[in-house]
């Protein structure tokens, strides 16, 4: 394994035996996001000199003994976590100069954990997308083919991780942000339980979805680095004070007797064929390990999308009203009245991907839509959670494709608003219904990875990790990489 | 034609809670400009709510006052609109699923008699910031200080049919959350804030007229002003054919007129739904017996044990139990004198006359009570005559203490030892032969002035020390 593409695991066992320093692992993760980055552009923000110095810290530690596990590990985040004195854009030229004050829980916990933030990764707008196109800084690019997309929201992240800059980023999920993306670009990401990680100085989009998650080459690695991200915080009220296992200690139970539900309509027409007979393969390959898989259903699979896309921008609509051009932010020039004030900076400063979901939103939150739209919809999700759970009753997770397709191209006219909304169409349950989901490297299909994505129950990211990490043992997808030969 | 007024109240409340609804900054007035700030405050991308649970226990004490349902499940939502002063484009209510439900406000009119008024809901809600318009020239600035204070608005059923009634309701209202120690009520400060809807209909009508509302008014005397100068304004365009226009108006004391504040106000959508980054507050009969159990006694309660077992009159009680320091006060000295009607008089009397001068408020007081109370034993014991009485009482006011080192300081004890009074009566009986021979022969009414006569003379002797019933039994004794 060329050292760039080093996991966790491998890295901290490596400095824990004096045979790498926290230094040189951080300069090698400059030298490689200087290398890749201007045709990649996945890190939107390098503080370098700043991430030696607390790489020489960590090495300091580590000499006098400290081995904690994530001790001097590099890594990035997604620019969405708001970062003390780095700046933090969430992809919009409406916070291209906004440099926040604190750090989010989530930066704070893995800040403690000894791990060496090196700066921010690429995303769409305000985590509105699922091709990393509507950033402000440009289109990201998948490093399996630089002609496609790497998907999104958390594209940057994880471009970052797939090209070998670092073993690990952070990513957030409102509707498959971190499975879509990590599918896209052959690694593993896991959405955990909502309210699992703290959402305090996460830059809200849709606040009863946004969930914070580990990127990473394996489910081993994500493990590791939930063990530090997961936990109540008092910053957040949404955010559950169920104990926190050690992720990492059941990584090895076997799987035998494991109970996996396949739903028949996550295998419909919207499915790619060739993504189908990979993901029925991976399967397979689980019922070889132990488990007995059987064939479920959530027959309001096709609501989902629809249901989403009213409840998520409602939520937008509210959460980025407080961009007004008044305390912070882009503000236009020479605004002749309050109202001009609000117009033309809000006009100015966010994309059209985010103007369209707060004018959806706005409407449908309405008094003359209200009722029709917003509870209509709370109530289809309502409906959706009953029938996850009611599956979860009968099986112990949900197996299926992460994506429809794999890596789409960039620029692609022919695909409609409508067509990029569904590439969530098999993500978006589990945020509906707030239950974990990972999504893992499950095969090629003509040279572009597929990820199988798994579904657990509430507060079952122990199960979860487990399987995937039962599944990487057993097969090497997930030790696939990216020959990034057009880049070089 | 007759007209009759229709109102309802939106009264907003600030809670006196230490920190903000939502956030750790301190609520204090007056602090300098957007000190009293952070991230969340400043709606910083990434902040989040949390429930300042003192905010809502004070919620239940108060819809306990006034004996309201609690919502046992009550929710947050948002009230999206943009202002300068609302950072985070939407204010935090409540307005699905309030924290306190209906309940029943019976008022006490200066006659004894009460007046229900129905409370619709409170809820919960945080304060926006302000305007600054003065501060930077050509520029308006905003200080979040205020942003996130909490606010229960309690909303009326449109119940007032007199400004009177109006009035009378805000003192009770006043008087309650003070007594509640839920707000300090101090309007000038904005603590208590009031919104007036008015209509005007033909009497014995059923249906109700357009309304105004009347926001933001903060004085007992300008809602009286403001409701008369609007009742008059409606009933002018109505009989002269015209329409009143459903808007918000704004009271201008200086001009004495009101005028239109937002004439679309009807227009807008406010797009409430669910706050999705607050849960539910859930509250289980439990912590409300326990909330019920610390409450103090209520003004209602009050007045009716000081009219039936203190024999008080209704407008004493009344008077009493406005604030609950005076109440407090009153109760002790009445409880240490035994002598719960001299005590209301003092209290209403002397006391109330002191603070009305000095501008202050009862809290603010150094009087203690029981030195009132002495104060009053010593009169019921004919220590101290009436008149010396005032001047003990004086000296009090000026910050002694101890009732008896006062009395024999000051040499005011009163003489009723009628030995000593004899000697000095029977000296001026000598002296004034003349007078004794008048009175001798003089019919009632003369009698009673030459009576006084002697009274002054005696008191003068005695340097005012005499007591004047004892006096005045003596000399008619000896006179007649």
């Amino acid at each position: 394994m060329p050292p760039a593409f080093k996991s966790i695991a491998t890295l901290s066992q490596e400095l824990k035996n004096g045979e790498v320093s926290s230094r040189q692992l951080v300069e090698q993760a400059v030298a490689r996001i200087d290398t890749l980055n201007p045709e990649l552009n996945a890190v939107v923000c390098l503080e370098a000199d700043q991430a030696l110095a607390n790489a020489d810290q960590a090495d300091a530690k580590r000499a006098k003994g400290e081995h904690s596990p994530l001790l001097g590990i590099p890594m990035l985040h997604k620019d969405i976590f708001c970062t003390q004195g780095m700046r933090t854009t969430c992809g919009s030229k409406m916070l291209a100069d906004f440099v926040p004050p604190y750090d989010a829980t989530v930066v704070q916990k893995l800040k403690d954990a000894g791990m060496i933030n090196l700066g921010k990764c690429n995303m769409d707008e305000f985590a509105m997308g699922s091709s990393n196109e509507t950033s402000v800084f440009g289109a990201c690019k998948n490093p399996w083919d630089v002609t496609r997309v790497p998907g999104g929201s958390s594209g940057g992240s994880a471009v970052a991780v797939a090209s070998g800059m670092v073993p690990f980023a952070t990513g957030t999920d409102t509707g498959g942000s971190i499975r879509q993306p990590a599918a896209l670009c052959g690694i593993t990401g896991l959405k955990p339980t909502y309210g699992r990680v703290s959402r305090y100085g996460m830059i809200a989009f849709a606040s009863s979805m946004d969930q914070a998650g580990p990127m990473a080459h394996s489910a081993q690695d994500c493990a590791l680095v939930l063990n530090a991200m997961a936990g109540h915080d008092p910053l957040d009220s949404t955010c559950d004070n169920t104990p926190v296992p050690n992720y990492h200690q059941t990584l090895d139970h076997p799987i035998t007797g494991l109970r996996i539900g396949v739903p028949k309509e996550f295998f419909s027409s919207h499915l790619n064929t060739e993504v189908a007979t990979a993901i029925d393969t991976a399967v397979r390959e689980l019922e070889r390990a132990g488990a007995t898989v059987k064939e479920v259903s959530l027959p309001s699979t096709d609501l989902a999308v629809s249901t989403y896309y009213v409840i998520a921008p409602a939520e937008a609509s509210a959460n980025l009203s407080r961009y007004d051009g008044v305390r912070y932010g882009y503000r236009c020039e020479a605004p002749s009245d309050l109202q001009d004030l609000y117009v033309r900076s809000r006009t100015e400063g966010f994309g059209a991907e985010v103007k369209r979901r707060i004018l959806v939103g706005t409407f449908t939150l309405s008094a003359a839509s209200y009722d029709q739209y917003f509870m209509k919809a709370q109530q289809v999700r309502r409906l959706i959670t009953q029938e996850y759970d009611s599956v979860l009753n009968e099986v112990d997770v949900i197996a299926g494709p992460a994506a429809p397709n794999t890596a789409f191209a960039l620029n692609d006219t022919s695909k409609s608003i409508t067509d990029m909304y569904m590439e969530d169409v098999f993500t978006i349950g589990a945020n509906l219904a707030g239950l974990p989901a990972i999504s893992l490297p499950a095969g090629l299909v003509n040279g572009l990875p597929v990820g199988l994505q798994l579904i657990g129950q509430r507060f079952g990211e122990a199960q979860l990790l487990n399987v995937a990490h039962q599944f990487q043992s057993r097969t090497d997808w997930h030790t696939r990489r990216p020959t990034l030969e057009a880049v070089r | 034609m007759h007209w009759e007024m229709v109102m309802g109240l939106e009264v907003h409340l600030q809670l006196a809670t230490h920190s903000k609804i939502f956030s750790s900054s301190s609520t204090q007035f007056g602090a300098e400009v957007n000190t009293h700030t952070n991230p969340l405050d400043m709606a910083l991308p990434g902040t989040l709510p949390v429930l300042n649970h003192e905010a809502v226990t004070l919620a239940i004490v108060f819809g306990l006052g006034i004996g309201a349902e609690i919502g046992k499940i009550s929710r947050f939502d948002r009230k999206n609109y943009f202002y300068p002063d609302l950072p985070k484009g939407y204010q935090i209510s409540q307005f699905f699923e309030p924290i306190v439900k209906e309940g029943i406000f019976d008022v006490p009119l200066e006659d004894g008699s009460t007046f229900s008024v129905r409370i619709l809901r409170a809820h919960l809600e945080e304060d926006a910031g302000k305007s600054v318009h003065d501060a930077i020239p050509a520029h308006t600035g905003i200080d979040l200080n205020r942003a996130g204070t909490p606010l229960l608005e309690v909303v009326t059923e449109p119940d007032f049919r007199t400004a009177e009634q109006v009035i009378a309701y805000l003192k009770a209202l006043h008087a309650l959350v003070t007594y509640l120690g839920i707000s300090d009520g101090n309007m000038s400060e904005g603590s208590m804030r009031c919104d007036v809807n008015i209509s005007l209909r033909p009497k014995g009508e059923s249906a109700y007229g357009t309304r105004t509302e009347l926001k933001n008014i903060n004085s007992f005397r300008f809602i009286e002003r403001a409701i008369h100068v609007e009742s008059q304004r409606q009933q002018d365009l109505l009989e002269a054919g015209q329409t009143v226009t459903q808007e918000t108006r704004l009271f201008d004391p200086d001009r004495d007129e009101t005028r239109a504040m937002r004439s679309k106000e009807v227009a807008n959508d406010y797009r409430y739904f669910p706050d999705p980054d607050l849960l539910p507050i859930v509250i289980d009969d439990a912590t409300i017996e326990d909330i019920r159990a610390s409450l103090p006694e209520l003004p209602m309660a009050k007045r009716l044990r000081y009219t039936e077992a203190l024999g008080l009159s209704n407008y004493d009680a009344n008077l009493l139990t406005q604030d609950r320091a005076t109440a407090e006060f009153f109760e002790v000295v009445a409880k240490t004198s035994e002598n719960p009607k001299s005590a209301a008089n003092w209290v209403l009397g002397d006391v109330s006359a002191a603070l009305n001068k000095e501008g202050i408020s009862m809290s603010d007081a150094a009087l203690s009570a029981i030195d009132l109370a002495t104060l009053i034993v010593r009169i019921d014991d004919n220590t101290l005559s009436s008149k010396m009485a005032k001047d003990v009482f004086d000296a009090l006011w000026q910050g002694e203490t101890d009732v008896d080192s006062i009395i024999d300081r000051k040499g005011l004890k009163q003489v009723s030892d009628s030995g000593a009074l004899e000697v000095i009566i029977d000296a001026l009986i000598s002296e004034n032969a003349a007078q004794v021979e008048q009175y001798r022969v003089a019919d009632e009414g003369k009698q009673k002035k030459l009576i006084g006569f002697f009274v002054g003379q005696a008191m003068k002797a005695s340097k005012g020390q005499a007591n004047p019933q004892l006096l005045n039994q003596l000399l008619k004794e000896k006179l007649g």
